[in-house]
């Protein structure tokens, strides 16, 4: 084993981080070299000697009985290594992020579109795919559950998992449900305090995460009898745990490493190829490599909950919400991955940073035969605040007032109550978000006269010289919460090592944080410099071999690992200066660690840090845990359940062809409270990313379900936003310390996704003058021609 | 087949290729290139852009045997001779313009074409320029402020040349 060698493993081993700037400063990313050389090592980039390329044959139907499955054709193909089916699995069976509901290969049934039956092992990734060809299956095909209608009559249907499989916590095709009672609930006295109501009924459609790179790794056969494994995910531990029952393995002898994340978004919560290639690595002693294609891609993760959503709002004259009544509809797919986390976000933050005196609210997933739905950015507060915001405006227009106006007269600050009676106890500032972005400057008008008409929409297909363009502005805020909810013990372990190292005093950071592009290692080196005074730091490559870093999801990485690292360093910090007194009988109070010395503060430089570690290393490990949260109760949604929260406004300028139905964003503007910005330029670019996605789901991003079905399984069809459709995107960012948080930070990433879809559909409806109920907005929704 | 043909100014040979391999895969898995990615393998992307004969083409939709004695260059041949940061990628770094880095080989080499054929290109050639390169994680804002820094850049060395 020893002989062979992986290619490409640059980012495998430590590396040193840039620019010597503590927190605060936006030091220059430490894989950044890596990455424009081409030399980082994403999981698709991994090679092994004599390594087979492994592949998986998916179901064509949305739901069918398997009656046979023949793999004699395909075992006869000359490459062909090795085929299995469940029947090979050497453990459990079934795994999954919550419930264990989800096959490893299908069993007897397929459940959705694209589940995975069988697998294949050759030595050319095109045998492989002759191979999977040659594997004949039997259907006796099914009529799919699709849609909710037809899930909750099961009686005339039937289930996607019979009633004596049910692993789930609700009854029927519910996959799960969480209610939510506030103040009086929704009653006819409470009704009658309302002067105005406004409801209406919502859907959003199924967005994908659409990372670029494609789900992949390389999973080598150690001699141990165990698997080693290089993968790109979002959390190696949890990765682990689900993988090792499911290959009869205890888990030290799944060992993982975090090869290089071309992005995840959510799509990387639930396993992909990481059991699959493991069983091929296992069975034919060779390390396998298995890379999904673009299209097995949009097979191969769940997607964001489309969901159906009725919203009604009373309220006063003067435009005080009196109530609001309240049912989500999310379709969880054939599998439950995260969605029972969904619902329960859904129900807590579907009412947006509002105070409203009386709620009743309903949120639901349903168990369908579509596509398993589960984490994507935003996570269950996206679709709401589509509704919620739309619900705004309308009541804004109903009772003449600014639409601004009117959310600042109800928006929650911090002492304030959330529905769930948790109490806002950190800064919220979600009127004064929402004044900075009405302040800031709009961009100039059309100028008809002067336009280059790639700016127009429609851009490069010169559609239009000016003609038929209209421009709409449009308001939005949203709440997010950060951090795993509802009573999860939600910790990250860092470790933290200390020594000299070519003469100077050298911190490594040793975490298993998944950096899937966030930047998360920049400011884990920017922590160690800051509490160690120290200028090196390298960053160990992140694995199994320490603790678990819990997911990088929820917003939470800062927060968490980066919270981790602050506590492993200062222990270090301890450590060296409790050396220091022990030897040099040091009494002061106020000592510290600067500029690579230890320091006091009354009567300056003691000792160089060299000096005092000579040839010891300091070496400490740390979890970070974040306060208790309980879960909601399940009829009155009551209970201290997040961690922490996070606000973002956006206004957007759009310019729509209404002739046409086409849509050009001008300009989306972003104000965001982010506690405190440990790297303000990788804040400002998870804003803007953020945002972006936000964009893609207002006006083009659609997995299209037909019948359950896929019908866009690629760029081709599925359209995310080009840099011709994304505008500036200004960013003010306000910084107010949560006093629960380390440095008194906020989680950044999700809450522009989940805020900015609302105002670029407000923008379109205040150009065009039409309702606009669904996203994404497609040009037969703005032409009439639906 | 046997294919030959000139990768970042090496002569490079790829043995027992199959007629359907793009050059793409024959980059990546087999002359040790993998700077090249494969995020679509379709042409919608980009992220697999490289110089055939000086022109930027998506190498996914090449066929292996189409490069036949012909000159590729790949990102990993961006940089200086002295292996130093070429200016196009130094920019993309400064600027912020790498989140998961997915993206930015095939962005780099389409940039450096870019200023290559117009040094100060307006921000709506560098759109034009650009739109067949996805990024999902940047929102392309600080993409855009590092083809605007290395045109600077560019500008000021040939500036100073002179
Ligand atoms: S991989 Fe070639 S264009 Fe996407
Ligand atoms: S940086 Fe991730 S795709 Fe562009």
């Amino acid at each position: 084993m020893t002989t062979r060698t992986i290619r490409g493993q640059k980012n495998l081993q430590d590396i040193t981080t840039g620019s010597p700037h503590g927190i605060g400063g936006s030091p220059l990313r430490p894989d950044g070299t890596l990455k424009v050389k081409g030399e980082f090592a994403y999981s698709s980039d991994m090679w092994h000697e004599d390594m087979l390329w492994g592949m998986a044959l998916r179901s064509p139907h949305p739901r069918a009985t398997i009656l046979s499955v023949d793999i004699s054709e395909a075992l006869k193909t000359p490459g062909v290594y090795a085929v299995l089916t469940h029947e090979d699995i050497p453990g459990s069976k079934y795994y999954g992020l919550e419930i264990q509901d989800q096959p490893a290969l299908a069993i007897d049934k397929v459940r959705y579109h694209g589940e995975a039956i069988a697998l294949v092992a050759a030595d050319h990734p095109e045998t492989a795919r002759r191979a999977v060809k040659k594997i004949k299956v039997e259907y006796e095909v099914l009529t799919p559950i699709t849609t909710e209608e037809q899930a909750l009559n099961p009686e005339l249907n039937g289930y996607v998992h019979e009633p004596h499989e049910y692993k789930s916590h609700a009854s029927g095709n519910i996959c799960h449900s969480q209610k939510l009672v506030h103040g009086q609930g929704v009653t006819e006295e409470v009704k009658a305090l309302a002067d105005v109501v406004v409801r209406g009924e919502y859907e959003v459609g199924m967005q994908d995460q659409a990372f670029l790179g494609p789900e992949s790794g390389l999973a080598v056969p150690a001699e141990d009898g165990g698997i080693d494994l290089y993968v790109a995910t979002q959390w190696l531990h949890v990765d682990r745990q689900q993988m090792a029952p499911v290959l009869g393995l205890p888990e030290e002898k799944v060992r993982l490493t975090l090869a290089g994340v071309g992005g995840a978004f959510g799509g990387r919560e639930d396993l992909s190829m990481q059991i699959h290639a493991s069983l091929l690595a296992l069975r034919t002693g060779k390390p396998v490599k298995i890379v999904y294609s673009r299209d097995e891609s949009f097979f191969g993760h769940v997607h964001r909950h489309p969901a159906k959503m009725t919203y009604e709002h009373g309220a006063t004259r003067d435009g005080k919400l009196v109530y609001a009544d309240v049912r989500l509809v999310l379709d969880g797919g054939a599998y439950a991955s995260a969605s029972p986390a969904v619902v329960g976000n859904a129900a807590s933050l579907g009412n947006g940073p509002y105070n409203i005196p009386n709620v009743r609210m309903e949120a639901i997933a349903l168990y369908t035969n579509n596509p398993s739905c589960g984490a994507m950015r935003g996570f269950g507060a996206v679709q709401a605040c589509f509704g919620y915001e739309s619900q705004m405006d309308r009541l804004a227009a109903e009772l003449g007032m600014d639409p601004v106006e009117l959310r600042q007269l109800n928006a929650m600050s911090e002492g304030d109550y959330m529905p769930t009676g948790q109490q806002i106890d950190s800064p919220a500032p979600v009127a004064e978000l929402l004044q900075r972005v009405k302040d800031m400057p709009l961009p100039p008008p059309l100028d008809l006269a002067n336009l280059d008409i790639r700016e127009l929409p429609g851009a490069l297909s010169n559609t239009s010289h000016g003609e038929g363009i209209v421009r709409g502005i449009g308001y939005s805020v949203g709440i997010k919460n950060v951090g795993f909810s509802e009573g999860f013990d939600d910790y990250s372990t860092a470790r933290v090592r200390l020594e000299v190292i070519g003469g100077e005093p050298v911190a490594m950071v040793h975490t298993a944080m998944a950096e899937v592009g966030q930047g998360g290692i920049t400011v884990h080196g920017q922590i160690a410099r800051t509490e160690l005074g120290v200028e090196k730091v390298t960053i160990h490559p992140a694995n199994t071999e320490v603790g678990s870093a819990g997911s990088t999801s929820a917003s939470r990485q800062t927060y968490m690992t980066g919270g981790a690292v602050k506590l492993a360093a200062e222990a270090v910090k301890q450590a060296l200066i409790a050396k220091g007194r022990k030897r040099y009988g040091w009494t002061h109070p106020d000592l510290d660690l600067v500029g690579g010395k230890v320091v006091s503060a009354s009567q300056g430089a003691l000792v160089s840090m060299v000096d005092l570690l000579g040839d010891e290393a300091i070496d400490l490990t740390r979890e970070h845990h974040h306060r208790p949260t309980v879960p909601f109760d399940k009829e009155t949604g009551q209970g201290f359940g997040h961690v922490q929260y996070t606000f973002c406004a956006n206004r957007a300028v759009v310019d729509v062809d209404v002739d046409l139905g086409l849509v050009k964003v001008v300009e989306l503007t972003a104000a965001q409270d982010v506690g405190k910005a440990l790297n303000p330029l990788s804040v400002i670019g998870q804003i803007q990313g953020g945002c972006t996605q936000a964009l893609g789901l207002a006006v083009m991003e659609e997995i299209i379900v037909k019948d359950g079905k896929v019908r866009n399984a690629s760029f081709t069809d599925y359209l995310i936003p080009t840099i011709l459709d994304v505008p500036p995107i200004p960013v003010d960012m306000l910084e107010l310390p949560d006093p629960n948080a380390p440095y008194g930070l906020r989680g950044v990433g999700e809450a522009p996704t989940v805020s900015a879809t609302p105002s670029i559909v407000a923008a379109i409806r205040q150009a065009t003058g039409i309702a606009l109920n669904r996203i994404p907005v497609r040009p037969e929704h703005l032409t009439g021609t639906l | 087949m046997r294919v030959t043909f000139t990768a970042n100014g090496k002569p490079v040979e790829a043995d027992d290729v199959w007629e359907g391999e793009s050059l793409l895969y024959v980059l990546r898995e087999r002359v040790g290139l993998p700077g090249s990615k494969n995020a679509c393998e379709q042409g919608e992307c980009g992220s697999c852009t490289v110089y055939l004969d000086g022109t930027p083409v998506c190498s996914c939709l090449v066929a292996a045997g189409q490069v036949q004695d012909r000159e590729v260059r790949t990102v990993e041949g961006l940089s200086e001779e002295n292996g130093e940061l070429g200016l196009v990628q130094q920019a993309f770094i400064d600027a912020g313009a790498v989140q998961c880095g997915f993206c930015t080989p095939g962005l780099l080499v389409q940039t450096d074409a870019l200023l290559d054929r117009a040094p100060q290109p307006s921000d709506t050639d560098i759109r034009e320029a650009l739109s067949g390169n996805l990024c999902r994680c940047t929102g392309y804002e600080k993409i855009m402020d590092a083809v605007r820094l290395a045109s600077a850049r560019k500008c000021q060395k040939v500036g100073t040349a002179e």
